[in-house]
Formats: structure tokens, C-alpha cells, sequence
């Protein structure tokens, strides 16, 4: 077989083409979400989808968030494979008591006889100017609750390939998809044609520090990291991917050698997923480290609207380049 | 209109016996809780019976049940054993919840029996997903969804009876008016108190009914059933009973007057069907005697059966946080 050349798409194709797998494969499957069909999804995701498969396949559904998330889990637990998309983490604290009381609470408080195979994708984060009530990260909170599966594509492929691996997956998974990263574009290695959704992935190997991130915090990691090994400092890029249950094995590897760890996440800093991650460095690997940890988050405001005061709200590259620098060298 | 309903000797009995087996559970545990031997909320279903066993009876076993944390009489109205029961309330591994849910979260994947739900109005969405995917996978087959007035407030309500309604799913929701939500009545929380006008809301076809009548609950809900099969859509069914007992063991029942109660007691559905069987010569009184002994053992049994079950390991407890395979 010839090598095939790699595949060049968008963030919102790889969603979109793993959507249009998925129905392909398992008849089982089918979209359900606020104007996933006619509209052609409200970041385009579904476009297209709702003349392919038709409206049985692509479900409009009514604004009701919590019969959304618990229709599908109840369709879920009846046999079929829902994808249910809540137009975006904000409006997904309408579905809450579904996701948590139910999708995650029936598999144990039943006693095993019930499996929640239920995948609800969201859109997530800031940075287009939506304002507060928009641009929230809850990605991280919603990997503080047991049973769930917390998925953070931060890559083409992983957008890719998620769905498919949180499909086949027993268990109630939620896919957070960044509304900056949708327009992003990449290459596919047609040699991948399936992804895992329990590992953390080095993106940028570095000996110096290690920057632990998602999302779209991962191309301003990136971003980051090209600028300090111009200054001679190698920084480790670890994509977390999977934030519940989080990869500490392919963590603690990285940080045990570097002994410096920097997180970046978008979520507020005050009890988010890397409060988590710092909180297990300390406890498990604190004779490892060198220096202190450091987190680069929202700040702990209601995300404003006007660009530049949102941008200073939101993770910026250059606090990741000044915390680098801080702990390789300390002045 | 179905012609299944006959009230013979057989399904009188039946019916008579159903609501006394969940009377005389409900009754035990009373007694367990008080020496506490069950522990944490109990519901009890007193005067309630005749809702369970009516709905149920109109049901077989393609359908699905969801309800609320009032659940035993469902429970066992669908054929959930009395001992798994028990040994969940005793918080045995042998109970059916392997002792991880208690009296609010009676699960039996067997009768297709989903819980045993504690937040008010929560099931309601689940029951419109077991229902689209039974349009699916198994038409015919009907949700049957209990949930008392005071869940009529919920927006959870209103989304899910909007969604059967727009994709005509195969719901009977069972709305259990016992005029207390806790402790509101429901005139203080309901605009319109006739909960069955939402249904016409939604258009879906509903109908108030006396719910301390089981064989007219069997009826209705008999109608309903029929007419859900048929690809008719969801139905609406509010039954209008009362509870005898408090809200929970903690209720101190200030809202209410005895003569209240007192007044409905005397529309005891067990003591008004054992009356007009025994009148109607459908039952005799030494098969009333039969009955109640058989009970009495089966609910001894099912005591004795919690009382020798084990307790689940601590090892266990992160056991089915997440699964490793669809047991159902």
C-alpha cells in the first residue's frame, strides 16, 4: 500500500467528518441538539449532515437543554447512541442535574446494571468576544464529578478521532470542543485511524520544564515554547487530552525529568483542573520538583467583552513564556 | 376500547392482593426503620397502592418504568422481588442496588425498572429517552413515568411533555396528585390545580382519575397503553390519591389535619376492594385469611433474606463508577 498523503482539514471538518462516520458505521447513532440540522449547527459542525442522514439521524431539537441531555441518556440506556450536542457549555448548566444525577450516578448507584453510553459534545471557552455569559471553560468542572469521561480535543486529530473512541466507550463521555480551535487547520496522518481517550500526549519533547495544558491553551503552549527554546530553554509540551480520568502516569514521567511544571488552563484558577494536577504533583511527586508549580488561568472574572479586556482575562502566551522563564531561571 | 379488563374472581383477587403485598411491605418497614434496621429517607406509599398496581397491570414486560422515590410500591407492583428490595433498604449487596441506593433508588434491570429517581422531575427526561429509543428498537413498547403533582412545577416537566408530545413518544405518564408536595399543598403551588389541563397543553391526551380505584386506574391506564401501542403518542393520566403516612419519617405533618386524613382513610382502596369482593362474593373470607398469610411469610421472607445478606466490601466501592461493558 502507498503512502497516503496527509489530510489537510479544519478542527470543524475532523468534528464533522467523526459525526459522519459515526452514523455511517452504527445505525444506532444519531445527532440530537439545538439547531444541529437546518441551521447546519450553530458552529457549522453539522452542516450538511441534516440532507445526508436526514431527520431521524440529525434531531432539531425544542431549547430545552435538560430534556436534551436526559433524553439522550435515556435513549442512551434504552439501546441506541446518542451524540447529544448542547449548543455550548454555557447552557449545559440547564442540563446539569441530567449529566450529574443521572449519566453519571445511575451505572453505580444501580449497582452496575445500567450502563450510561451517552456522548455529549459542547463547545467551550472565550476569546471571540461573547461576553460572560459565553465564553465560560467548565470543562474542569465537570471532570471534578466520578463516572464521567471528560474529553478536551486539543488537536485535528484527536477532534478526529474522540467521537468514535467515546462511542464505542460504555460510559457517559463529554467532549468539549474549543470555539477558537473549530477554524484551526491541520494534517491528518492517514496512518492514524483511531485514537485512544485515556492518555496525555507529549506534543514538544523538552528536557527544561513541562507545560501541562488543553485545548486551545495547547497552541498558545506551543506558541510559548518556540519563543523560549529561541532563548535556549526546552520546554516540554504535554497535550492532557483526557481531563477525567486524568493521565498521571505520562504526567508524572514528564515533570519527574523535567521538575518543572507550568499548567495552563482556561478554566477560572480557583479550584479548577489544575488546582487537581498541581494538587497531585504535590502529593505525589514533591521530592521530584525543583520549583514551585505554576498556573497560568482565566482570571477569576466573569470573561469580559471588549478585546483587550478579554484578552487579559484569558491564559495569555506571554505569562506562559514569563513563568518558563521564572522557573529555568530564577533571577 | 380493550375488552382485556375482567373483573373476575382471578383479577380482583389479583388486584387485592397486589396492593396488600405493598401495604404490608410498607408496613414492615415502618417497624425495620424504627429499629433501624433501614436507615437514611423512607417514602412510604400508604393509600397510594391502587395507582401502582392499577398502571401496572395495564403493562407487560416490553415496557419500562421510571418513578420516583416513592418507589417500593412500583417496585413491586412490576415484579421487583420483595427480598432484593429489603436487603437494598437494609443496604445489603443482595439488594438490588447492591445496597448503593437505599429505599429512593430501587433498580432492577429484569422488569426494566429505572429507578428510584430523588430529584423531583428528573426522571421525566429519562423517560422520554427509554421511550425514543423503544420507537426504535422496540415499537410497541411503552415508558411508563410516575411523578407526583408537586413535579408538575419542574421546567423538566415541561420539556419533557412538550418532547413526547412533538415526536409522539411512547410515554403514560402517571402523574400521582397526592396534594402535598412535602409539605406545600397544592393550591400554593399550582396555578391551575387541575394538573391533567397541562396535557391539553401539550396536546397529549389526558384525563383525571380516581385514584384510589385501582380497577379504574386499570382502566384508564388500559386505554392509554392501547392507544400509546398504536403509535397514538404519549397519554397523560393524573390520579388523584392521598398518602396516608408522612411525607418521610421526618415529617411532623403539620400541614394537614387528621380529620383531613381521617376522611380519606375512609376511601382506603385496600379496605373498600376487600369489602366489595367479599360482598360481591369474589373472594371468600378464608381466602382473604390465605391471602394475608401468604403475604405474611413473603414479607417475613424477604426480611429474613436482608437480615442474612453480606455487606459489600469496601474494596468495591469505586466498583461500576464506570462500566466495562452495556449490561442491559
Amino acid at each position: 500500500m502507498t503512502d497516503a498523503a496527509p489530510i489537510r482539514m479544519t478542527y470543524r471538518e475532523a468534528c464533522r467528518q467523526a459525526i459522519r462516520d459515526a452514523l455511517a458505521r452504527d445505525p444506532r447513532c444519531f445527532v440530537m441538539g439545538e439547531d444541529v440540522g437546518l441551521y447546519g449547527g450553530c458552529y457549522a459542525v453539522t452542516k450538511g449532515l441534516l440532507e445526508e442522514f436526514g431527520p431521524e439521524r440529525i434531531r432539531d431539537m425544542p431549547l430545552a437543554e435538560s430534556v436534551i441531555a436526559g433524553a439522550g441518556i435515556g435513549a442512551a440506556i434504552g439501546g441506541l447512541r446518542p451524540i447529544v450536542e448542547i449548543m455550548t457549555c454555557n447552557f449545559s448548566l440547564l442540563a446539569l442535574d441530567q449529566i450529574m444525577n443521572n449519566a453519571a450516578t445511575i451505572p453505580h448507584m444501580s449497582g452496575g446494571q445500567f450502563a450510561v453510553p451517552v456522548v455529549i459534545r459542547m463547545a467551550t471557552g472565550g476569546g471571540r468576544q461573547l461576553a460572560a455569559q459565553h465564553s465560560h471553560s467548565l470543562e474542569g468542572w465537570y471532570a471534578h464529578i466520578p463516572g464521567l469521561t471528560v474529553l478536551a480535543p486539543g488537536t485535528i486529530e484527536d477532534a478526529r478521532y474522540m467521537l468514535a473512541a467515546a462511542l464505542d466507550d460504555p460510559n457517559p463521555a463529554l467532549i468539549f470542543e474549543h470555539i477558537v480551535l473549530y477554524n484551526a487547520e491541520g494534517e491528518l496522518d492517514p496512518a492514524v485511524t483511531s485514537v485512544d481517550i485515556r492518555s496525555a500526549r507529549v506534543r514538544r519533547a523538552g528536557g527544561d520544564v513541562t507545560i501541562l495544558t488543553y485545548g486551545n491553551s495547547l497552541p498558545k503552549s506551543l506558541a510559548a515554547a518556540d519563543v523560549l527554546a529561541s532563548e535556549g530553554i526546552e520546554a516540554e509540551v504535554i497535550d492532557l487530552r483526557v481531563l477525567r480520568p486524568l493521565d498521571t502516569a505520562t504526567i508524572f514521567a514528564s515533570v519527574g525529568r523535567t521538575r518543572r511544571c507550568i499548567i495552563v488552563d482556561e478554566g477560572w484558577k480557583s479550584g479548577s483542573i489544575s488546582a487537581e494536577i498541581a494538587a497531585r504533583l504535590a502529593e505525589d511527586l514533591f521530592f521530584e520538583l525543583d520549583a514551585p508549580i505554576r498556573r497560568i488561568c482565566s482570571r477569576e472574572v466573569p470573561i469580559p467583552y471588549a478585546a483587550h479586556m478579554e484578552e487579559a482575562a484569558l491564559p495569555r502566551t506571554a505569562d506562559i513564556i514569563d513563568a518558563a522563564r521564572g522557573l529555568v531561571r530564577p533571577a | 376500547m380493550s375488552d382485556r379488563l375482567k373483573l373476575d374472581r382471578r383479577h380482583g383477587q389479583h388486584l387485592f392482593r397486589e396492593m396488600l403485598r405493598i401495604r404490608a411491605f410498607e408496613a414492615k418497614c415502618v417497624e425495620l426503620y424504627q429499629a433501624q434496621k433501614i436507615r437514611g429517607f423512607l417514602h412510604l406509599y400508604d393509600g397510594e397502592e391502587a395507582v401502582a398496581v392499577g398502571i401496572m397491570s395495564a403493562l407487560d414486560e416490553r415496557d419500562s418504568v421510571v418513578t420516583t422515590y416513592r418507589d417500593h410500591g412500583h417496585a413491586i407492583a412490576r415484579g421487583v422481588g420483595m427480598g432484593p428490595i429489603m436487603a437494598e433498604m437494609f443496604g445489603k449487596q443482595e439488594g438490588c442496588s447492591r445496597g448503593r441506593g437505599g429505599s429512593m433508588h430501587i433498580f432492577d434491570r429484569q422488569t426494566r425498572f429505572l429507578g428510584g429517581n430523588a430529584i423531583v422531575g428528573g426522571g421525566l427526561p429519562l423517560a422520554v429517552g427509554t421511550a425514543l429509543a423503544d420507537q426504535q428498537l422496540r415499537p410497541g413498547a411503552v415508558t411508563a413515568c410516575f411523578f407526583g403533582e408537586g413535579a408538575a412545577g419542574e421546567g423538566e416537566f415541561h420539556e419533557s411533555m412538550n418532547l413526547a408530545s412533538l415526536w409522539k413518544l411512547p410515554v403514560l405518564f402517571v402523574c400521582e396528585n397526592n396534594l402535598y408536595a412535602m409539605g406545600v399543598p397544592i393550591e400554593l403551588a399550582e396555578a391551575d390545580t387541575e394538573i391533567f389541563h397541562k396535557a391539553q397543553a401539550y396536546r397529549i391526551p389526558g384525563e383525571q382519575v380516581d385514584g384510589m380505584n385501582p380497577v379504574a386506574v386499570e382502566f384508564a391506564a388500559r386505554r392509554a397503553v392501547e392507544s400509546i401501542r398504536a403509535g397514538g403518542g404519549p397519554y397523560f393520566l393524573e390520579c388523584r390519591t392521598y398518602r396516608f403516612r408522612a411525607h418521610s419519617m421526618f415529617d411532623a405533618q403539620q400541614y394537614r389535619t387528621r380529620d383531613e386524613i381521617a376522611q380519606w382513610k375512609e376511601r382506603d382502596p385496600l379496605a373498600r376492594m376487600q369489602a366489595w369482593l367479599l360482598d360481591s362474593h369474589l373472594m371468600s373470607d378464608a381466602e382473604l385469611e390465605a391471602i394475608k398469610a401468604e403475604i405474611d411469610r413473603e414479607v417475613e421472607a424477604a426480611v429474613a433474606f436482608a437480615e442474612a445478606g453480606t455487606w459489600e466490601s469496601e474494596a468495591d466501592l469505586e466498583r461500576f463508577v464506570q462500566m466495562s461493558e452495556v449490561p442491559q
